[in-house]
């Protein structure tokens, strides 16, 4: 099932009654999910994703602009009746009922003609409990289970109702680092599995990064970008979508355009044909540095961390915005630290150019 | 061992009071239900024996006293506890106002039992010059005239239910609507996404979430109704007896210094009767609510 949100607005009124303004938590969303891809949005905590999942799931109505579920307008559908599965951030599995009879819930409240027979329930119950190969935990509470564990079930419980749309609120964000990783591959199997469209939200991108077959990239309320992951992460659109995808993050540097090339403070670092001269910033990518004794760009060395495949730099610059450049050099890479100074040629496909102004990208 | 002094130093106070005014009453009146033929003015006694327990146990104004009690504690725990429970989820959905009706139904906590009873008396008692509002209602809606005050027994042990069933109410809501409060509001968001019917979130999420303050209150309306005596005092007068109203500790009262008392025997005797009832009852409380309250 595609989603398809058109021109979606969600206001708030603001917590502070003095302030008349309201609170845009989705500023004009205007985008198609395909059908049984894989979505991951993501922005920083309080850029209004939670909203946008909420939109879609129906607990909140839309100032304005409509939702569509494959051809069908679901704007003024209350949730049970868009057949969406939503997934809490801290699960919201009941505690006084044990896995079975959680996963069970949603079925029985089915009514009418969709009422079903105890034996067709158990066996929709171990079908979405082998799903999330929670079998043997079928009789616990919940707060006799791991978070990874409640975080399965809590899917389970999202699935059994074979939901057109699944909806996850950080699925991952209350899980340790280890299980996170485990998690998020599951994840990734199960929606390959079922094939049902998925929309989980994020604030980590890694998480985005790594299991999403669409990004979308929010600040603000505004949509910033959105696509393959590694598109987004190769051809970023603004400055902000730069600096939040990536670990390490890009290195952002103050510059200038003058005379058709690139300067970050006087080094010129590469060509810019047919651009004019202004101010921008010059973000380069950890692994876009280049140990190189002719390089043009001169940084003062501060520290070297080894961690085995590869090498980190820490270096500074005075053009550099926030605190030191991070860039990543393979193990093999030869540097005898003389001067406290280090020299970087830098790999052109790994620089992105953007505007001193308005922030966004300027194409070379 | 220096540990266990200082340990014992500081239990003391606590251990000299619970003492004095816990445990040495309980053993006296334990004592003094044993003591046959109990003599007030010499302090002295014939023998000992179960004599007061039989003599409480055929005496028919305990007996009325103990089917009163056990109808007010019947009618008015589960139905005050019904109540508060029904109150709190509407204060609880409703938004505008919430403040002020809380308020409302706070009042009676704070109010004076014998100024209510005052207030009762002027709704439902008949006098010379009134019938009383309510029964002047029945009239009007072509009932009889009914006293409720001293009239017939039905009639009498309706105020009196209603009466208490008021007076506790308010303690209940605050617990309840405070217990509703605590709910995380996600559980109803979760139900909601799944198409959960009204009633069955309410029977399926909210009372497995409150059930520890639901039994709480159950438990202490039991032993609070049976312990009833000033609320009967505050509509009947003092003369409990004659009024056929009287409960177990009225009774106990009545024998130790009512008219016709000055029996500290009869009265630790149903005392202890009483105290064997309500330790009863609240055992199988216990035991009913392991089954099916659900502790976080």
């Amino acid at each position: 099932m595609k989603i398809v949100l058109q021109h979606l607005t969600k206001r708030f009124p603001n917590r502070n009654k003095k302030i008349k303004e309201d609170v845009i938590a989705v500023n004009d969303f205007d985008f198609e999910i395909p059908d049984g891809k894989l979505i991951g949005l993501l922005g920083p905590s309080g850029c209004g994703k939670s909203t946008a999942l909420n939109l879609i799931c129906g607990l909140e109505k839309p100032t304005s602009g409509r939702i569509f579920f494959g051809d069908v307008d679901v704007t003024d559908l209350s949730p049970e009746h868009r057949g969406v599965g939503l997934v809490f951030q801290n699960y919201a599995l009941y505690p006084h009922l044990t896995v079975r009879e959680n996963i069970r819930f949603p079925l029985e409240n089915l009514r009418g003609d969709k009422k079903l027979s105890k034996e067709v329930m158990e066996e929709k119950v171990l079908e979405a409990a082998k799903l999330v190969q929670i079998q043997e935990l079928l009789d616990r509470k919940p707060n006799e289970m791991s978070g990874g564990q409640q975080q399965r079930v809590a899917i389970a419980r999202a699935l059994v109702k074979r939901p057109q749309v699944l909806l996850l609120d950080e699925p991952l964000s209350n899980l340790d680092a280890r299980l996170r990783l485990q998690t998020r591959e599951e994840l990734k199997r199960i929606q390959l599995e079922t094939g049902i469209t998925t929309v989980f939200v994020t604030h980590d991108q890694e998480e985005a990064m790594s299991i999403s077959d669409m990004i979308v990239v929010m600040k603000d309320g505004v949509l910033q970008q959105k696509g393959k992951p590694q598109d987004i992460y190769d051809e970023p659109e603004n400055l902000f979508v730069a600096s939040f995808l990536g670990t390490p993050q890009i290195n952002v540097f103050k510059g200038k355009i003058s005379g058709e090339k690139v300067f970050i403070g006087d080094a010129a670092v590469m060509d810019a044909k047919g651009i004019a001269d202004k101010d921008v910033f010059v973000a380069v990518r950890p692994e876009g540095f280049v140990i190189d004794d002719n390089g043009s760009l001169e940084c003062d060395f501060i520290a070297r961390e080894v961690m085995g495949r590869d090498t980190s730099f820490i270096a500074s610059h005075p053009s550099f915005v926030g605190e030191n450049i991070r860039a990543i050099i393979p193990s093999e890479e030869v540097f005898d630290g003389k001067n406290r100074k280090v020299r970087f040629r830098l790999k052109p496909h790994k620089v992105r150019v953007f505007d001193g102004i308005t922030n966004e990208r300027i194409r070379l | 061992m220096k540990k266990n002094v200082t340990a014992w130093l500081c239990l003391l106070p606590a251990i000299l009071f619970l003492g004095i005014f816990m445990v040495y009453p309980l053993v006296d009146v334990f004592i003094y239900s044993l003591e046959e033929g109990y003599n007030f003015a010499s302090q002295s006694y014939q023998g000992t024996g179960l004599y007061n327990y039989s003599y409480v146990l055929h005496d028919p104004y305990f007996i009325q006293a103990l089917k009163n009690t056990f109808i007010i504690v019947i009618i008015t725990v589960p139905l005050s506890t019904g109540i508060a429970l029904l109150i709190s989820l509407e204060l609880s959905s409703i938004k505008v106002l919430r403040d002020f009706f809380q308020t409302v139904y706070f009042l009676p906590y704070v109010t004076n039992t014998l100024a209510v009873g005052l207030v009762f008396m002027i709704l439902f008692k008949k006098t010379a010059y009134s019938d009383g509002l309510v029964s002047l209602l029945i009239q009007l809606f072509g009932g009889p005239s009914v006293d409720f005050i001293d009239g017939p027994y039905p009639a009498k042990m309706f105020v009196m239910c209603f009466y208490t069933i008021w007076i506790v109410m308010p303690f209940k809501i605050l617990i309840l609507t405070s217990a509703l409060a605590s709910v995380n509001p996600m559980y109803y968001k979760a139900a909601i996404v799944d198409d959960t019917p009204k009633w069955r979130i309410f029977y399926k999420i909210t009372l497995p979430m409150i059930s520890p303050m639901v039994f709480y209150l159950v438990i202490t309306g039991f032993i609070g109704a049976f312990k009833a005596y000033s609320d009967e005092v505050a509509l009947f007068g003092t003369d409990l007896n004659a009024a056929g109203m009287n409960t177990i500790v009225g009774y106990v009262y009545d024998m130790l210094y009512g008219n016709s008392g000055g029996y500290p025997s009869y009265a630790s005797a149903a005392a202890l009767i009483l105290f064997a009832i309500v330790f009863t009852i609240t055992t199988i409380n216990l035991m009913v609510s392991k089954k099916t309250v659900y502790y976080q």
